[in-house]
């Protein structure tokens, strides 16, 4: 009982948000009277918030290195305009267009990099300036105008799903529902086998009640979005996307190199460099990799318009780094998941969501949304001051 | 002793149910300077901290009696309206602001709201002239030496008319010369009525100004020593109080077997990061043999730092000239990823901004600059670094609740050793040391000496800097010291004496002079 006491404690951040989370769909799911979570506002949940989620990931590596990065809308705009201009009026294939936008955005992170790594200016000023730049660049390329539609391969990154449509079982999508054991069983067997090799290693495993009710969490979590995705569309193409960068960056920062450097670029930079960290590499790997995630964000928001307009994008950047901090991330650099990101990141979505459902108005939904990321960065600071005194 | 200044009794104050303050009684006279000692986490700043009212009135049992009066400081500022300031380890001034400016933050001498700079540069003049600092008020306190900073400190000390001036280790970032100027400025205050209560780790220094030493260890006072007929302290008896146990010598004997030359500089230049005409580091040349401890001495500011940052890696400076040799052959490190590629290491002397990242745990600052090591295609073995902390923890005796313990919430010493256990995990065959044992208690220092003993008889070079000549003289098989970025001297064996090193940098000061004067 007291390990289960000591758990929670050492992990009340993560946890927390995941509790928060978890209440705001229960208090969303009854005061919008079940709409919530009716399968077509769950797959709409996965396609509008995909984008902000895509952009916080790469956000929160940003913010890792103790900065920020407000271009992403403007560069996610950026990406769109050129996509459109190259299938639209060149009539460039899906496959050219999508390739060639990434390289822009890789581009457009690569030109932050430069200045904040080498230049040693600011990284918000950098963005700040990029955020005017491609902005206005944007407009000069649309011309001030929303070009489309778009070729249908295209719009499927964003609104497609899944092929395997017509195969259903009792109104439920089979490839969903076989989707959704997989990774059940997936997720199951690598908790089972990383708790066998930290025995083996005769470490401390986690009591066997905490394992076991973690499973069980992420088991039903998972087949209930899975379940619920069968019934209506079956999986958004954009999901595995999402899942995929949510898999890979988990790696990348708990398990790599790179990763470890890019927390310690964040946590002290000084010694990170005598530690044999090249900080500054590490530095410009981070924006440069902002950029490619704003491009595909770019793509998806693109698609999901079905055109290019010039306001795409706009304030992306502040749903993104909010997402972040929501998610346990310090503003000082050194701390933060990717988990957590994208777990305030939905928060946000969820909030959104529902608040429109109710039929909340848009300007009091910001302040609300203003409220959430005030409180959950103020419980964050008294849960550390806590631990500090303890 | 006659009527008492302060007079602290039963004073307790517990955190979380530990008590880091026992039943603490503490008595200061009206013409003293009283030496406060102990080891590192004793209970030392927490007893000045329920003094100066950092820890408010009711926070703690006790009864705090000043000049006659019970005091219930509810904050810093009550207790400095009755005259008791305290100057911090990490100095509590303003960079970017001037002399003045700091001497009278919080204290503004205004009308009205509205400042009159006359006056404030007047009375900050006068203090100055007190604690015998020749600057221009104005000066902006980044433009002067951590010796000058300290004298600043205490200069706006008496603009808040101090009778009682706590100072926690104020000279841990001194030189001697500073040391000196500083220890002598308590002398010459005592006899204005200023009491002051000195914490150090530096007996020499407390036992040369001090009327009596008072030693706290876990939290209770162990015995207030004054001095004998002879008017000395004894320090061995200091120590064993401090630490509680006797220790027989400060520094562990070790038997020297020096082998073959490994590392040698040759010509070594080096010149300042931002002026590019100004250098740092001129034409050294300097030579390390396997098993052998040598060391730097010389003044704060003489370049000893930077010529061992300039040497991993050119962590340190510009325009780098001169050549490195390993075992004859010279090497090119460019940067850190070289010297840690040819089993060099470089310990920083601040270890909190340079040496660790304190928000993290022990367990990934021993590994950061060794993950190549523990990893297979950039993935990293979580394992086996699991398995490397703990061998370095236990190996170092790290004292912690764990690898996963966060490095800022150690003391000071293990602090130090989680630094030093992360060059250790690189396996280096160079070590440069940087003031090792700056900060950290006598317990922890006597291990960390062991820890180089041990380095030394396992055929590595080691390059100790220090400033505490002592520690040169007790560790070192031989003494470079350094003035003014070059090679002043060296000194070995029977020659080495504090005397002969302070004779070489004396003659070196001149020469210099006299080179400058041509």
């Amino acid at each position: 009982m007291s390990s289960l006491k000591a758990f929670f404690r050492s992990n009340i951040r993560q946890n927390g948000m995941v509790i928060a989370l978890v209440f705001i769909m229960v208090l969303f799911q009854i005061l919008t009277g079940g709409i919530l979570f009716v399968p077509m506002n769950i797959t709409n949940l996965v396609l509008q918030n995909s984008y902000i989620l895509i952009l916080a990931i790469g956000m929160l590596l940003c913010i890792l290195t103790g900065n920020i990065d407000l271009s992403v809308g403007s560069v996610v705009a950026f990406v769109g305009a050129i996509s459109a201009v190259l299938m639209v009026r060149l009539g460039l294939g899906v496959g050219i267009t999508i390739l060639i936008a990434l390289l822009v955005g890789v581009g457009a992170g690569m030109f932050h990099g430069a200045f904040i790594a080498y230049m040693r200016i600011p990284a918000f000023i950098v963005t700040l300036a990029g955020m005017l730049i491609f902005r206005g660049l944007t407009l000069v390329i649309l011309r001030g105008q929303t070009i489309g539609p778009f070729d249908g391969a295209f719009q499927a990154l964003a609104a497609g799903y899944l092929p395997g449509r017509d195969v259903e079982v009792l109104g439920h999508n089979v490839v969903a529902v076989v989707a959704g054991l997989l990774l059940s069983i997936y997720f199951v067997v690598s908790l089972w086998l990383g708790r066998r090799s930290r025995a083996h290693y005769g470490f401390d495993p986690l009591p066997l009640s905490i394992e076991l009710g973690r499973m069980a969490f992420i088991v039903i979590a998972i087949n209930l979005l899975t379940l619920s995705l069968a019934r209506h569309n079956g999986i958004p193409i954009v999901l595995v996307l999402l899942l995929g960068l949510i898999t890979l960056y988990t790696f990348v920062t708990r398990k790599t190199i790179l990763g470890r450097h890019i927390y310690a670029l964040g946590g002290n930079e000084k010694a990170a460099r005598l530690s044999g960290v090249k900080t500054r590499r590490t530095m410009f790997l981070v924006y440069t990799n902002m950029g490619l995630l704003s491009a595909l964000a770019g793509i998806v928001v693109a698609g999901r318009l079905n055109a290019a307009t010039p306001k795409a994008g706009t304030m992306f950047e502040l749903d993104a780094i909010a997402a972040a901090f929501i998610g346990g991330a310090s503003a000082s650099g050194g701390i933060g998941t990717v988990i957590g990101a994208i777990v305030g990141g939905l928060v946000m979505g969820v909030l959104n969501n529902g608040m429109s459902i109710m039929g909340v108005s848009v300007d009091w939904q910001q302040a609300i949304k203003g409220l959430v990321l005030l409180a959950a960065v103020s419980f964050d600071v008294y849960t550390k001051n806590k631990a500090h005194r303890a | 002793m006659q009527h008492p200044l302060l007079e602290m009794r039963n004073i307790t104050k517990a955190f979380a149910g530990v008590k880091a303050s026992d039943g603490v009684s503490f008595t200061v006279g009206e013409d003293e300077i009283r030496a406060l000692v102990g080891e590192n986490g004793a209970g030392k700043s927490t007893l000045m901290n329920v003094l100066s009212g950092v820890y408010p009135h009711g926070s703690y049992s006790g009864q705090i009696v000043f000049d006659g009066r019970a005091c219930a400081f509810r904050n810093i500022g009550d207790s400095e309206r009755q005259g008791i300031v305290i100057i911090h380890q990490e100095l509590a001034l303003i960079s970017e602001l001037s002399i003045a400016e700091n001497m009278f933050l919080g204290n503004e001498q205004a009308r009205a709201g509205v400042i009159d700079w006359n006056r404030t540069y007047h009375e900050a003049r006068e203090r100055l002239n007190v604690v015998g600092l020749d600057e221009n008020p104005a000066t902006l306190v980044g433009d002067i030496g951590v010796g000058k900073q300290q004298l600043v400190e205490i200069a706006k000390a008496l603009t808040k008319d101090v009778r009682l001036l706590i100072l926690d280790e104020p000279t841990a970032a001194l030189n001697d010369a500073e040391s000196e100027q500083l220890l002598q400025l308590l002398v010459d205050l005592k006899r204005q009525g200023v009491v002051s209560i000195l914490i150090s780790h530096k007996l020499n220094e407390v036992s040369q100004v001090a009327d009596a030493i008072t030693v706290i260890r876990d939290g209770r006072v162990i015995e207030t020593l004054e001095r004998d007929e002879a008017g000395e302290f004894h320090e061995d008896r200091v120590i064993k109080s401090m630490v509680g146990r006797p220790i027989v010598d400060r520094f562990p004997a070790r038997e020297v077997s020096l082998g073959p030359e490994a590392f040698r500089v040759e010509r070594w230049t080096v010149y300042h990061p931002d002026h590019e005409d100004r250098k740092v580091v001129n034409e050294v040349s300097i030579s390390l043999r396997q098993g052998e401890v040598v060391g730097l001495a010389g003044l704060m500011g003489a370049g000893r730092t930077e010529l061992a940052m300039s040497l991993f890696g050119r962590s340190y400076g510009q325009k780098h000239s001169g050549r490195i040799l390993l075992d004859g052959q010279p090497i090119e490190l460019r940067d850190v990823n070289d010297a840690i590629k040819h089993n060099i290491a470089y310990m920083t002397e601040d270890r909190k901004s340079l040496g660790l990242i304190l928000i993290d745990d022990i367990r990934r600052n021993i590994s950061l600059p060794n993950l190549a090591k523990i990893s297979l295609n950039a993935v990293i073995d979580g394992n086996r670094e699991v398995a490397a902390a703990q061998d370095y923890r236990k190996r170092l005796s790290i004292r912690s609740s764990g690898i996963d313990q966060m490095v800022e919430s150690l003391s000071g010493g293990n602090q130090q050793k989680v630094a030093l256990g992360k060059w250790l995990m690189s396996e280096p065959r160079i070590l440069l040391l940087d003031e090792p044992t700056r900060g950290i208690d006598v317990g922890a220092k006597y291990e960390i000496y062991t820890i180089i003993n041990q380095l030394a008889a396992a055929g590595k070079c080691l390059l100790l800097i220090s400033s505490e000549l002592p520690e040169l003289l007790g560790m070192c098989d031989r003494i470079y010291v350094v003035n003014q970025g070059e090679i002043a001297g060296e000194v070995t064996g029977s020659q080495a004496t504090q005397e002969a090193i302070m004779k070489i940098i004396m003659t070196h000061q001149r020469q210099v002079k006299e080179r400058g004067a041509r």
